[in-house]
């Protein structure tokens, strides 16, 4: 018999109900039951920071929680971010700053440098990079990547 | 990677969370969830039951009274770092919790977590000996106080019986005449420490009247320095009075009687040459001869 437990997160501003094995991540139950795939799995050790999505306010990556963790918790992932076409400041100053390479870090580095500004509207260039500490590009695009924080913060809305 | 199926209760209070533990032998708490799910996933690990305790809010918050700062076992290392209270009563707990890992990390992980799982890589477990804190363990018949130096026992073993919660971590607020600090040596990719050192002062202008000092990361548990301790008290501090009494270390670690660890990042004679140096500029960001 299965080993089941009944879940409800809201995630993007939606709630969703469903039964997880105890063992399911919270990335797996986003990528896999909810079809939100703009959250990725790198390193799977909770060090790269490609799963890093928002929950109850906060940054954490979530390959490292248990979706039965997440019970009754608001979570925001990247697709929670636009409002229709409207990108985010962050996000806006992403692309036109050409702040990613593959792609594959973008997710986490947004969602990351999202929380940074709310936390610290004028970061330094410095204070992005100790922010981002734990996001990993592995093209090492970081420069970009650090110019586009900076441009959401000038831009003052950060997301 | 999966963890084993185990099965899941949600605790609602501190006695429920005890009367689980006593419940269910070999149970593993979950907290932030930052220690116990890698080893999980890796299978080093494998509860079959876990009890969640994240939901019950009298473990979180920081209270600061008379001498004692009081951080609730859930408080999360981010919510140590941004506390008022804290920066203002031990500077020293705010930035070593701002060092932990990344922001995400220091987002979920929690400091009674970080303890119960005694990596030897903790910077809470040598800040927390060096600073004489104590934790709050809750056990089915009441609750007792252990001093982190005895809590912490061996790599990945405390004190702490099978049936006891950490609730609460004492830390005492710094006189205005103590300084404190901490230095380490970071793992690049997951910032725990591979050399640490924790430095407590207590100063009559520039001369150290009493010094408490603990070293970890290279060894299984924090070793506290006492004939470093010694050459610091009653000493004019300057760079070559630290050095000297940090060149005493070795010593220390050698009485305490445990292995340096060396793995594939850091051999045990590399950490053996570094602790000194770390120790050394805690010391020097103490008096303030060197700036982080």
């Amino acid at each position: 018999m299965p080993n089941k437990v009944p879940i409800t997160i809201t995630v993007n501003g939606r709630s969703h109900s469903a039964e997880v094995e105890p063992r399911t991540l919270l990335v797996h139950f986003l990528r896999e039951t909810l079809n939100l795939t703009g959250t990725k799995i790198g390193c799977d050790t909770s060090q790269c920071g490609a799963c890093v999505v928002k929950m109850n306010g906060v940054t954490v990556k979530s390959c490292t929680a248990f979706a039965v963790q997440a019970d009754g918790a608001e979570v925001t992932t990247i697709e929670g971010l636009a409002d229709g076409g409207n990108l985010t400041a962050v996000q806006e100053a992403f692309w036109n700053n050409h702040g990613l390479q593959c792609g594959y870090c973008t997710a986490g580095m947004i969602m990351t440098v999202t929380e940074i500004i709310e936390r610290n509207p004028n970061p330094s260039a410095d204070e992005v990079r100790a922010g981002l500490e734990g996001n990993m590009c592995r093209c090492t695009g970081y420069n970009n990547i650090v110019r586009a924080a900076l441009a959401a913060a000038a831009a003052g809305q950060g997301g | 990677m999966f963890a084993a199926d185990f099965e899941y209760r949600k605790a609602g209070s501190i006695a429920e969370a005890v009367q689980l533990l006593s419940d269910n032998p070999g149970a593993k708490i979950l907290a932030g969830g930052h220690s116990l799910i890698p080893l999980m996933r890796f299978r080093l690990a494998r509860p079959e039951v876990v009890i969640d305790i994240g939901g019950i809010a009298n473990l979180r918050g920081i209270t600061v009274g008379g001498d004692t700062i009081n951080i609730g076992a859930l408080t999360t290392h981010s919510e140590i770092a941004a506390s008022a209270d804290v920066q203002r009563s031990n500077g020293l707990l705010a930035e070593a919790s701002g060092g932990i890992g990344d922001p995400a990390v220091r987002n979920r992980g929690t400091i009674g977590g970080n303890l119960a799982h005694a990596d030897p890589a903790s910077d809470w477990a040598t800040v927390l000996t060096a600073l004489g804190a104590t934790v709050s363990a809750q056990g089915p018949s009441g609750a007792r106080t252990i001093a982190v130096s005895d809590l912490i026992e061996d790599a990945f073993a405390t004190a702490l019986a099978e049936n006891e919660l950490i609730t609460t971590v004492s830390v005492p607020v710094l006189a205005a005449n103590q300084r404190a600090e901490y230095a380490k040596m970071a793992h690049p990719a997951s910032f725990y420490a591979v050399v640490g050192g924790a430095v407590v002062v207590t100063m009559d202008g520039n001369r150290c009247t009493a010094a408490s000092v603990a070293v970890g990361g290279l060894t299984p548990r924090p070793v506290k320095a006492p004939s470093v301790e010694q050459a610091l008290a009653g000493t004019t501090l300057t760079a070559d009075s630290i050095g000297d009494a940090t060149s005493r270390l070795g010593e220390d670690i050698t009485a305490a009687g445990v292995d340096i660890i060396g793995d594939v990042y850091a051999s045990a004679e590399f950490r053996a040459g570094v602790a000194p140096v770390e120790v050394k500029h805690a010391l020097m960001h103490a008096i303030g001869l060197a700036h982080h």
